[in-house]
């Protein structure tokens, strides 16, 4: 599979062959320079914003539009700390809905459920948004939120992490509508990858008479863990460019808020909220820009890890 | 493999094996249950989002919602320039944005195997596939709508081909790669240039998976909202020229979803319902037509 | 694929089409007039033959937009600067005025029953009065049980026209909003949640017992929310009603005023509101199609004759009959034809 089989050697490729190389070549090339135009345009847009604050626009937390002061912690905060707290509740889900479509469900269940899980991803992401500000959020302002503050406020260490008042938007919720995206992603993956492990393997083990769980926990996780890691960060790029979603529900606050219930926000959607009223020339638009470029940043570190690892699956 | 096993070697005292094995069969048990647990929760998300549409879209469902255009609040006005704006710009995308993406495919997978250009035209790739639409819609707007004065239906389907592009790309070199060598042999053997067994041999067998791609491309595009807010804009009117700005149904969504007029908002849900069901059932067609032969 | 196949057909035949009419006129810009631009524009396409397609894409959106020529007009709640004007060769003129008004969700309490001021609506944004019952607004409102509850300040997470006419009255209000926060289209809150749209406030408002929120009367009425009162410049308390709205827009100072910029926050009037502002329509001086332009008079022109009840009908009021013959004379004298 790795080679593809050589031409007979003939004297000369047919002219067809030279021209369809160049032509798929060409495509290539094209998407490449496609994602270069769209990064150095962010640069070079953002560019007025880097030679403003310099180093500051990284390390300060300051959001100001009347001050002409920006400053880019809290937006990559958020971002961040959403997208990690959604993996966190998405990876076990994904991973029990992959673990009981590969080994454990009836088999005429496996494709239906597959596919409806799947179809989570489909739902674009204006509805989600829509959805988790109808519905999620009054519900998590209503019944998950008081009794959480009530049961852990008080509580000595992590009593922080759930205090303020129960608006029902916040992190938290971003993160749990973010999972809510991200599961199809991450569960197709692992089911994927789950079903390369051959079969001896796992064979092997049950005829040593082990239970499901501990071929799943032995065999198969091992076998296929980087691969693995690789489709959570997969899950984890997505989760970080989110947009329309993450805007409804997050609370839009450009402060950095202790409570896993207050509010925050993350540069997509700062990004999406701001540049409707940012003129052209203007510091803001620079600065706004220039959050864009480092969320290229951030998702190539991502993506970059996640291949990295991926690859290494694949030799594994 | 066995060396990894926590409980290795035969445990002599039969009580002891016993309980050792309930306790397994135990942790076993609850470890399946979780896991039926989160596929019930997976699968009650989705019956969540579904019914929210069903109960707030369905009541304003009728036929003028398909035979009337958008019009101001207290009109009753319909969908009929967003439904038709948003087919109109997917299609387009689509069709521009799909063969670029084949072609890509085709070099990832049949001629830069292990080559430089062809590791970062994957990485690349796959970066476009998580970039923010907005950022896309971004780009486009300062290359297409700034320069040539004017917000279009062309600007608005180019924002969708980009966004095309990458997920096209993904499926296409998935599928090549699982066809068998012995079907490129095959076709060498009959003294095919490359081109053709890639066109006519390659490409066929790898139909099913392709189609499934563009669809699945086709579904994520038609309901985004981020990157035609700066390109197609928007129309009000009856506009089928797609050198004027273009009206379609996510813009519209977003627009009468935070309007105070009950009738706009009632649209707004329908057009959710509409979108959504739309690209769903286009899911499942892609999956049950086009379901692999095996 | 068979049907996407002849949607493409159809989409590259309507591409190679005649341009549409020159009959139709395109604007973007202000979220806020859009529901009257629009029902304005369905009129104007029946009496007049114009065909508006205007497209709410936010005050700055629209600047941007007039100042790069993509569209006909350009349309912002705040007012530009006047060197920008100079400098984007651009005229600028009212169309219509609105008004922002608080909304609160307390236990019981109805609408403009509670009474407030703006300095005390400063001191809950900066989140120096964080309780329904601290003495300061018990003073004002004898009578009325207020609750021992937080007070949950919400505010627009997006730019928007609203937040700057909001934030313009806070900062005309107390002094240390204006020193230390200003007014802007969006800004650096103190305190409180963002929410997303006049809707995503209103509804978060409703949500939050102790909530307090602004959004434009619009939105308000439509929904029946529960707004307040708030006292004037002259010291009175007053409902948000159309004729306080109206008084407040007449007693502007639209001749002083440079480029239409009036300042309608806090005006004198006995009983006007103290959140009133006008919306504004940017025009090339140098328009490249002169035609378009022209349309883009003749419809303003129309609705200023014939557009005040469909604006009193949405909750919007209607220029001044002075102002509205002053922009036809600068329509006449700035804009080459």
């Amino acid at each position: 599979m790795t080679q593809t089989v050589a031409a007979p050697a003939p004297s000369r490729r047919p002219i067809g062959d030279l021209a369809f190389e160049i032509l798929a070549t060409a495509a290539g090339v094209l998407v490449l320079a496609l994602l270069g135009a769209i990064i150095v345009s962010l640069f070079i847009g953002g560019l007025p914003a880097f030679r403003q604050f310099g180093v500051g626009f990284l390390t300060s937390a300051d959001w100001d539009p009347v001050q002409q002061v920006f400053g880019a912690v809290v937006p990559i905060y958020g971002t961040i700390i959403t997208s990690i707290l959604a993996l966190l509740m998405a990876v076990p889900v994904a991973f029990g809905i992959a673990f009981w479509l590969t080994e454990l469900a009836p088999t005429w269940l496996r494709r239906p459920v597959g596919t409806a899980v799947e179809l989570l991803a489909a739902v674009p992401s204006i509805i989600y948004g829509m959805w988790g500000f109808f519905i999620i959020v009054p519900f998590m302002g209503d019944y998950i939120q008081p009794v959480l503050i009530d049961w852990l406020g008080d509580l000595p260490l992590i009593g922080f992490l759930f205090q303020g008042p129960p608006f029902g938007t916040g992190i938290f919720t971003a993160a749990l509508i973010l999972a809510v995206m991200v599961i199809p992603f991450i569960a197709a993956t692992m089911r994927d990858v789950f079903q390369t492990v051959p079969p001896v393997f796992k064979e092997s083990a049950y005829g040593l008479g082990c239970t499901t769980w501990e071929v799943m926990r032995s065999i198969v996780i091992p076998y296929t863990s980087t691969s693995v890691v690789g489709g959570i960060m997969l899950g984890l790029g997505r989760a970080l460019g989110e947009t329309m979603a993450v805007t409804f529900v997050i609370g839009n606050t450009n402060r950095i808020s202790t409570s896993l219930f207050g509010p925050g926000n993350t540069i997509a959607s700062l990004v999406a909220l701001e540049f409707p009223e940012s003129p052209a020339g203007s510091l803001k638009l620079a600065s706004l820009l220039a959050l864009g470029f480092l969320l290229f940043v951030i998702s190539f570190i991502v993506l970059a890890i996640s291949r990295l690892l991926l690859r290494k699956g694949k030799v594994a | 493999m066995s060396a990894t096993l926590s409980h290795r070697g035969p445990a002599r005292d039969a009580v002891v094996a016993n309980a050792l094995s309930r306790r397994r069969q135990r942790v076993n048990f609850l470890v399946e249950a979780l896991c039926l647990l989160a596929t019930f929760v997976g699968l009650a998300f989705l019956a969540l989002i579904l019914a929210t549409l069903l109960y707030l879209g369905f009541s304003g469902l009728s036929a003028s919602v398909f035979t009337t255009i958008t019009k101001p609040p207290g009109s009753h006005g319909g969908l009929l320039n967003a439904i038709i704006g948003s087919l109109i710009q997917t299609a387009l995308g689509t069709a521009i944005g799909t063969p670029i993406g084949l072609l890509v495919g085709t070099y990832l997978s049949e001629y830069a195997r292990g080559s430089l250009l062809g590791e970062a035209v994957r990485f690349v790739s796959d970066v476009l596939l998580s970039a923010p639409s907005i950022l896309i819609g971004l780009f486009v707007y300062t290359v297409m709508v700034s320069p040539f004065g004017g917000f279009s239906g062309w600007a608005g389907a180019v924002a969708l081909a980009v966004i095309v592009i990458p997920i096209v790309v993904r499926t296409t070199e998935d599928m090549l790669r699982l066809i068998p060598v012995a079907l490129r042999e095959a076709a060498v053997a009959l003294g095919a240039p490359k081109w053709k067994s890639i066109v006519f041999i390659c490409y066929r067998a790898a139909l099913d998976g392709i189609a499934t791609g563009v669809l699945l491309a086709i579904a994520r595009i038609a309901g985004e909202t981020a990157p035609l807010l700066f390109t197609s804009l928007g129309n009000l009117n009856w506009s089928l020229s797609l050198t004027q700005p273009m009206s379609s149904l996510p813009v519209t969504i977003y627009q009468y979803a935070g309007s105070a007029f009950d009738d706009w908002v009632q649209l707004a849900w329908v057009g959710a319902l509409l979108i959504t069901f739309g690209v769903l059932a286009l899911n499942v067609l892609a999956r049950i037509v086009l379901r692999p032969r095996t | 694929m068979r049907l996407s196949k002849s949607l493409l057909v159809a989409a590259l035949a309507s591409a190679f089409a005649l341009p549409a009419a020159a009959q139709q006129i395109t604007g973007a810009g202000a979220t806020f007039p859009a529901p009257v631009y629009a029902k304005w524009g369905e009129a104007a396409k029946a009496a007049i033959g114009i065909e508006l397609n205007y497209q709410a894409i936010g005050s700055g959106g629209g600047q941007n937009q007039i100042f790069n020529r993509t569209v006909d007009f350009g349309a912002s709640d705040a007012p530009v600067d006047a060197d920008k004007l100079v400098a984007n060769k651009l005229l600028q003129f009212p169309a219509v005025m609105g008004a922002v008004v608080p909304i609160i969700n307390l236990p019981g309490i109805g609408a403009d029953q509670v009474k407030l001021t703006g300095d005390l609506i400063a001191q809950i944004y900066l989140g120096k009065v964080t309780k329904w019952n601290d003495p300061k607004i018990v003073a004002l409102n004898a009578g009325v049980t207020l609750p021992n509850l937080a007070i949950a300040p919400v505010y627009r997470a997006d730019g928007s026209g609203t937040t700057f006419v909001f934030t313009s009255y806070l900062s005309v209000a107390n002094a240390d909003w204006k020193s230390g926060i200003g007014a802007g289209s969006s800004v650096k809150w103190a305190a409180g949640n963002g929410a997303k749209g006049n809707d995503g406030v209103a509804a978060t408002v409703r949500q939050v017992k102790g909530g307090i929120g602004y959004v434009e009367n619009a939105y308000a009425t439509q929904n029946k929310l529960t707004t307040t009162q708030l006292r004037n410049k002259a010291g009175n308390f007053v409902k948000p009603t159309l004729a306080a709205f109206s008084e407040a827009a007449a007693s502007g100072d639209w001749k002083g005023a440079k480029n239409y910029a009036v300042d309608l926050i806090d005006t004198a009037g006995a009983s006007s509101w103290p959140i009133v502002s006008a919306t504004f329509i940017l025009l090339p001086t140098d328009p490249k199609d002169p035609a378009r332009s022209a349309n883009v008079m003749k419809f303003f022109d129309w609705a200023y004759k014939n557009g005040a009840d469909i604006a009193k009908g949405l909750e919007y009021i209607a220029l001044p009959t002075a102002v509205q013959d002053a922009v036809r004379a600068s329509w006449k004298s700035d804009i080459k034809g």
